[in-house]
C-alpha cells in the first residue's frame, strides 16, 4: 500500500482550520463593530477557547493517566506570569519603540508566541519539578501535593514584587486575540487527540486501568506519569500566558487560586474523565452558564422578595452541578466521544476479522444466524 | 554461570515482616521448556511469580533472566528480557477494547516519539500498522478478533482469560507465566486451553511457567512440574514421578489422578 507523503493531509486540514479561524476572527470583530454589545460576547467566546484549552489539557492527566491533579491553576499561573514578565519588560517597550506599521503588528505577534512559548517552558519545567516527586502518589495524596502546590505558587506571586505582588500585574500589552485562543485550543485538542491514539496514549490509559498490568506489560508507569504531567502543564501554560495578554491585560493573583483549579477539574469530570469532546463540551457551557444565567435576574418581578432579588445565579449554576452529578456520575460522555454514540461507520470495522476455525464453522453451520 | 537457562532462580526466599513466604525457592527454566507450578492455596506460588516479574524484591537469593540478575530491575525492565505473564484474578484494561488491550501488551516494540504521534509521521504510521497486524493475529489465534472493538469488560469470562494470554503474547515473550489460566474454565474449555498452550509453545518458540490447580491440566501438559508447599520446595520431575511422590500426594493431590488425553 502507497502512502501519500504524510503531511498533505494535514496541511490541507491546517489551512482550512487557519482560514476557519480567520474567518470567524473577522466575522466577531465586524459583528462587534456594528453592534456593541458584541464586545461583551466576543470576551465570552475568547474565554471559552482559554478553558477548552484548560480543560483538554487538564483531561490529559486526570482523564487520561488517571492521575488527579487539583493544581492546575498554579500551571497556568506560571505560563502568565511567565509570559505577561517577559513582555512587560523586555517585549512591549522593544515594540512600543517601532514606528507604527504592519511589522509592528507582525513583530507584536512573533513575540507573543515567544512569551507564550516561555510560559510554557517554564509551566512543563514546573510540571516535571512537581510530577517526579509526587507521582508516586496515588489518589487522594496525589491531589493532595497539587493541591499544596497550587498554594504554593499563589503564595509566592502574592510575595514577588517584580511581578505586582498582590497589587497585580499591569500594563501587560494586550497582544493576544481570538485567533490565536483558538490557535491554541485547535493545537491542544489535536495533540490530545492524536497521543490518545497512540503507543504514548495507550500508555496513559493503561495506568489508569489498571497501573500493576501495564508495568507487568512493559509500561514504565513513573515516566509516563511525569510525561503526561508535562504536556498538561505545559498546555495550562499556553492557556495562561494566552489569558494573560487578552484584554484588559490584567493579572490577579486571586485568579489563580484553588478555586479556579476546581473549575478546570468540575469541567473535565463533568464532561467525563476521558472524554475529550466532553471536556470540550462542559468548557463551552460552563463558561457561558454564569453569563447567561444572568438574564434570570432580570426576570424576577420587581413586587418579589428581597432575597429573591439578589443575583440568583452561582446559586443556580451551582444546583445545576449537583443535578447532573446526581443524574450521569460518569459525566456526559462517560469516557467515550462525542462521535462513538454515532452509529458506526461500516469501513471501521476490519472486513477481514475473522477467527481461527471459521471456515470451518462456515462449513459446518447453515445460514448464518444474526 | 550461564549454561543458556532462561530462567534461573537460586535459593529465593522472601519473608514479609516475620512470615517466610517462600524459602530456598530454586528453579531452572530451558527455552521451550513447559513447567508446572503447583501447590495448596497459600504456599507461595503467585508470589513466586511476582518476584519473577520484579512486583516483589526477593529477601534473598537470585534471579536470572537470559543471564542477567534481575534484582535491581523493575517489572517493566523485566518485560524487556523477554518475560510476559498474565494474572490469577484477571488484570484487563476493562475499558479498553480488546484490540487496544492487545496493542498495550506489544508496548515495548512500538516505540516513537510523542512528536511522531502528533503529527502522524510515516514512522509512526508503520509502527501503529504493524501494532495493528500483530493484535490481530493474535486475537484470531484467540477466537477473539471479531470481539476486537469491545471493552473487554463486556467479553464473557473465558475470553477474558484468552484475552490475557493474547495480551501477554503481544510482548513478544520467551518466556510466558501463566497464573491459573483454567481458573473459573469449565472442563470443555479447558481442554482447549490445553491444547492452546501447547499450540502457542511451539508457534512462538516460548518456555512457559504455569501455575494451576487444575491436575488433569498440569499432568496433561507439563514436562517438569514442581511442587510448593509453605513456601518450600517439596518435590520436582516428571509428572510420573511426582504423581508417585508420597510426599506431594499427602501435602496436595489427595488421591493418583487419571491423564487427560490430549
Amino acid at each position: 500500500m502507497k502512502r501519500r507523503a504524510w503531511w498533505v493531509r494535514d496541511l490541507i486540514f491546517f489551512a482550512l482550520f487557519i482560514g476557519g479561524l480567520i474567518a470567524a476572527w473577522w466575522l466577531l470583530e465586524w459583528a462587534a463593530a456594528w453592534w456593541p454589545s458584541m464586545r461583551y460576547y466576543n470576551r465570552i467566546i475568547v474565554m471559552i477557547g482559554i478553558n477548552i484549552t484548560l480543560a483538554v489539557s487538564l483531561n490529559i492527566i486526570n482523564g487520561h493517566a488517571g492521575q488527579f491533579s487539583l493544581g492546575h491553576a498554579g500551571f497556568m499561573a506560571i505560563g502568565a506570569y511567565t509570559a505577561a514578565y517577559i513582555t512587560v519588560y523586555y517585549f512591549g517597550p522593544y515594540v512600543d519603540k517601532m514606528p507604527d506599521g504592519s511589522g509592528k503588528v507582525v513583530w507584536q505577534n512573533i513575540l507573543l508566541i515567544v512569551a507564550v512559548m516561555g510560559g510554557a517552558l517554564t509551566s512543563a519545567i514546573a510540571g516535571y519539578l512537581v510530577g517526579l516527586p509526587s507521582l508516586r502518589l496515588r489518589g487522594d495524596y496525589l491531589a493532595i501535593v497539587t493541591l499544596g502546590f497550587g498554594e504554593i505558587i499563589n503564595v509566592l506571586i502574592l510575595n514577588i514584587d517584580a511581578i505586582g505582588a498582590a497589587r497585580g500585574l499591569t500594563g501587560i500589552p494586550p497582544w493576544s486575540n481570538f485567533f490565536w485562543v483558538f490557535f491554541f485550543a485547535g493545537l491542544t485538542i489535536l495533540i490530545s487527540h492524536r497521543l490518545v491514539q497512540s503507543s504514548v496514549g495507550r500508555a496513559f490509559l493503561a495506568i489508569r486501568e489498571d497501573s500493576i498490568a501495564a508495568e507487568s506489560m512493559g509500561v514504565d508507569t513513573t515516566r509516563y506519569k511525569v510525561k503526561a504531567f508535562i504536556i498538561g502543564s505545559c498546555l495550562a501554560g499556553v492557556a495562561g500566558a494566552l489569558y494573560a495578554h487578552y484584554t484588559p491585560a490584567y493579572l490577579n493573583p486571586t485568579t489563580f487560586t484553588f478555586i479556579r483549579s476546581f473549575e478546570i477539574v468540575v469541567m473535565v469530570v463533568l464532561g467525563g474523565l476521558g472524554s475529550i469532546s466532553g471536556s470540550i463540551v462542559t468548557a463551552v457551557l460552563l463558561t457561558f452558564l454564569p453569563e447567561g444565567l444572568r438574564v434570570i435576574k432580570d426576570l424576577i418581578p420587581a413586587g418579589a422578595p428581597e432575597i429573591l432579588k439578589r443575583d440568583p445565579r452561582m446559586v443556580i449554576y451551582s444546583l445545576l452541578l449537583i443535578v447532573l452529578m446526581r443524574t450521569r456520575p460518569q459525566g456526559f460522555f462517560g469516557r467515550k466521544e462525542l462521535w462513538e454514540f454515532l452509529p458506526k461507520r461500516k469501513d471501521t470495522v476490519r472486513k477481514e476479522a475473522r477467527d481461527e476455525g471459521d471456515d470451518k464453522l462456515d462449513r459446518d453451520a447453515g445460514p448464518p444466524v444474526t | 554461570m550461564t549454561n543458556g537457562s532462561l530462567l534461573e532462580a537460586q535459593g529465593v526466599t522472601i519473608r514479609f515482616g516475620g512470615l517466610t513466604a517462600v524459602s530456598n525457592f530454586n528453579l531452572n527454566i530451558q527455552p521451550h521448556e513447559l513447567v508446572g507450578l503447583i501447590g495448596p492455596n497459600g504456599a507461595g506460588k503467585t508470589t513466586i511469580f511476582n518476584m519473577l516479574t520484579g512486583v516483589y524484591k526477593p529477601t534473598e537469593g537470585e534471579i536470572r533472566i537470559g543471564g542477567t540478575p534481575t534484582r535491581e530491575l523493575k517489572p517493566y525492565q523485566i518485560t524487556s528480557l523477554g518475560v510476559a505473564r498474565t494474572f490469577q484474578n484477571i488484570r484487563l484494561f476493562k475499558e479498553l477494547s480488546v484490540l487496544d488491550n492487545v496493542k498495550i501488551g506489544g508496548h515495548i516494540h512500538y516505540k516513537y516519539a510523542g512528536t511522531a504521534a502528533v503529527l502522524h509521521t510515516n514512522r509512526f504510521r508503520d509502527a501503529e500498522d504493524e501494532a495493528e497486524e500483530q493484535a490481530y493475529r493474535l486475537l484470531e489465534l484467540f477466537g477473539l478478533a471479531r470481539r476486537a472493538q469491545d471493552s473487554a469488560k463486556n467479553l464473557p469470562y473465558g475470553d477474558q482469560r484468552r484475552l490475557e494470554i493474547a495480551r501477554a503474547l503481544a510482548a513478544r515473550p520467551k518466556l510466558l507465566l501463566l497464573d491459573e489460566p483454567a481458573a473459573g474454565l469449565n472442563t470443555g474449555e479447558t481442554l482447549q486451553l490445553m491444547a492452546k498452550i501447547h499450540e502457542i509453545r511451539d508457534r512462538f518458540d516460548l518456555a512457559i511457567l504455569l501455575i494451576e490447580h487444575n491436575m488433569e491440566l498440569v499432568m496433561g501438559i507439563c514436562e517438569r512440574i514442581s511442587v510448593l508447599n509453605f513456601g518450600k520446595t517439596i518435590a520436582e520431575g516428571t509428572p510420573e514421578v511426582i504423581r508417585a511422590n508420597q510426599d506431594v500426594i499427602e501435602a496436595y493431590l489427595g488421591e493418583p489422578v487419571e491423564v487427560a488425553e490430549l
